[in-house]
């Protein structure tokens, strides 16, 4: 159940065959990317910069894939999470898990995320033309994790 | 009782420390009053909590609720709305 928070950039296509190459009964991969835009509330956005809290982002990513885990019946699931000064098109995290079947990884990959984005100690500052700003949180974030608690399946 | 307490993102900007290492009055023994004991000490504490929505916090790297309790050493961390992903 491996978890990263790194300033470099990943590689996907890597990070999901070595997630998944030694196990035979996996026969799916869910996978998410989130990207830096180029456009936010209205603004050009020229950096982003991303800033956490070392050791609880960590502890906190570790702890959204056990519940994952003990939630859906996967194999594992892979976060990698970048922080520092992005630009658009950059990649920003990475979200992979893998099961037998593809409704488990779907599911279980959607919910990481949702959990990340508002549990995950990860706060993003833009630079815009009208200045540095912190990105604000969304209440439709809030909404998307709060689904997961009505129901267990989608 | 001492404790370390860590701030980030705008809240951190707004009280130009990362952290401080402080010997908090007795009775001082959740987070919620430990924020008020904050506040209480004037600015820049008291403008950048009633300003920035939503503050939340963490004891020992743990997401915290108001009722939380506090202990000598503790690592509390007051911040934003995290914004990650």
């Amino acid at each position: 159940m491996p978890v990263r928070v790194q300033r470099e950039d990943f590689d996907a296509g890597a990070e999901i065959a070595r997630l998944r190459s030694t196990d035979p009964k996996i026969g799916a991969v869910a996978a998410f990317i989130g990207v830096a835009r180029d456009v936010n509330d209205g603004e050009t956005v020229g950096t982003l910069t991303l800033e956490h809290y070392p050791g609880m982002t960590e502890h906190a990513l570790e702890q959204i894939c056990a519940q994952a885990k003990e939630r859906w019946c996967i194999a594992d699931v892979l976060v990698v999470h970048r922080v520092g000064e992005l630009r658009p098109t950059d990649q920003i995290v990475l979200v992979a898990v893998t099961s037998s079947h593809r409704g488990e990884a779907f599911a279980a990959c959607e919910f990481v995320m949702d959990y990340l984005k508002t549990e995950a100690p990860f706060w993003k500052k833009e630079a815009t033309a009208g200045g540095a700003r912190w990105v604000d949180a969304r209440d439709s974030d809030e909404q998307a994790r709060a689904r997961w608690k009505e129901t267990n399946s989608r | 009782m001492k404790v370390t307490v860590l701030y980030f993102a705008r809240l951190r900007e707004a009280l130009q420390r990362e952290q401080e290492i402080l010997d908090v009055a007795p009775g001082v023994t959740t987070v919620a009053q430990l924020r008020s004991w904050l506040v209480a000490r004037g600015e820049p504490w008291c403008s950048a909590f009633a300003e920035i929505k939503r503050i939340r916090a963490a004891v020992d790297q743990t997401m915290a609720q108001d009722a939380t309790p506090l202990h000598e050493g503790a690592e509390v961390a007051f911040f934003p709305p995290v914004t990650g992903g």
